[in-house]
């Protein structure tokens, strides 16, 4: 799994809150391990007991800023600071350990799920199961839509541009580039005006 | 043996441009995906769609296993690899290399109005996600009950997702006879 790719040497901690443990490899893919077979329907809450509190990797300030980083970026949360923390601590070698624990076990995982819906699909009864499971996952995309809306809702102008997104995209079906290009400075600018005039208070972190 | 080759390009450059524009995590890119797998290419039927992303949520790991696990679907094991490469490479990669960057503006006053910008933007693209997904499984009305009770349920207790996974499963076996 690991490539003999050149090994850039771990960024130097100079945080005065650094916390303690300074995970090699192997630890870095077994904790990602750990935390990828426990982590159902999101691993973020599972991520900070773990990465904080238990195995003490970060700080929860670096914590916060780290997460900052991975929910900003494009990609999975969770697999970004799977990234992350495998560069800081080991490089190119860490980030590899850190991903491979992370995601290898979990895709075999769905590979035997979606084995098994292949080999019912035609069969009614297994239909019904997968119908009903897909739904109840659905009703939880919604309960995640809905806790996401909610700070936002309450603010006129955020509240403008997340329902601008949700029609450009769920009614009019625009290219997902077209709504990045247009809404993501109108979401500044509202953000800013918000922040200016209706004193929000920040939304998160 | 070419038409192989094509479907792996195509695959690539569909999962590379997805995963670049996957601010706010997989779940924005959720139509865009269905769009493409199942409108543009016909990979997928909207009802397989559906269920293989319901699969990757009652599996274990980040919601994201569910781009690569398209890859599969369509093209096997190199699908598999192709769009795992494409789907963890570049934000991975990103992540890595601003990791210093966005400590050294951790107080820059333009650095939180991006961040800020972006909220609004993610909320309505899950939202839209949402909608999408609810309009190609609540078929009929038991189904459109379960997707409701499932949400109800998420929203109002601290029920396990996966105790709802199943109590979705087992309902859609009663209900929908």
């Amino acid at each position: 799994m690991k490539l003999s790719s050149s090994i850039s040497p771990p960024p130097r901690r100079d945080d005065a809150t650094a916390a303690i443990a300074r995970p090699g490899c192997r630890a870095l893919f077994l904790g990602f391990l750990q935390l990828g077979l426990s982590a159902f329907g999101g691993a973020l809450p599972l991520a900070h007991r773990m990465l904080v509190e238990e195995r003490r990797w970060v700080s929860a300030d670096e914590f916060v800023e780290l997460l900052g980083l991975c929910q900003f970026l494009p990609g999975g949360n969770v697999v970004n600071l799977a990234a992350a923390l495998g560069a800081r601590f080991r490089g190119v070698r860490g980030v590899l350990s850190a991903l491979a624990g992370l995601l290898v076990v979990p895709t075999a995982i769905s590979i035997a799920l979606s084995a098994v819906y292949a080999h019912f699909q035609n069969n009614p009864v297994a239909q019904r199961l997968f119908d009903g499971l897909a739904c109840a996952a659905v009703g939880l995309l919604i309960q995640m839509a809905f806790k996401l809306c909610q700070p936002v809702a309450v603010r006129p102008l955020l509240g403008g541009v997340a329902l601008m997104c949700f029609i450009a995209i769920a009614a009019l079906h625009w290219p997902l580039v077209w709504v990045f290009l247009i809404m993501v400075p109108l979401g500044m600018g509202a953000s800013y005006l918000d922040r200016r005039f209706i004193g929000g208070v920040p939304e998160h972190e | 043996m070419n038409s192989q080759y094509d479907l792996l390009a195509t695959l690539a450059s569909l999962f590379g441009r997805l995963s670049l524009l996957s601010f706010g995590g997989v779940i924005t890119v959720l139509p865009e995906l269905q769009r493409e797998v199942v409108g543009v290419h016909h990979w997928l039927t909207a009802q397989q769609f559906a269920a293989l992303y319901a699969l990757c949520r009652a599996a274990p790991g980040p919601n994201v296993l569910f781009l690569p696990m398209i890859g599969w679907r369509v093209a096997g094991l190199p699908g598999l690899l192709v769009c795992a490469v494409m789907t963890y490479g570049p934000p991975t990669l990103l992540a890595a290399l601003t990791l210093k960057v966005w400590h050294h503006y951790r107080a820059h006053p333009g650095r939180k109005l991006i961040q800020s910008g972006l909220v609004p933007v993610t909320a309505g693209l899950v939202a839209a996600s949402a909608a999408l997904l609810t309009d190609s499984t609540a078929v009929t009305w038991p189904l459109a009950a379960i997707v409701a009770l499932s949400a109800l349920l998420a929203l109002s207790t601290r029920l396990s997702p996966l105790w709802i996974l199943l109590g979705g499963a087992l309902l859609g076996l009663v209900l929908h006879a």
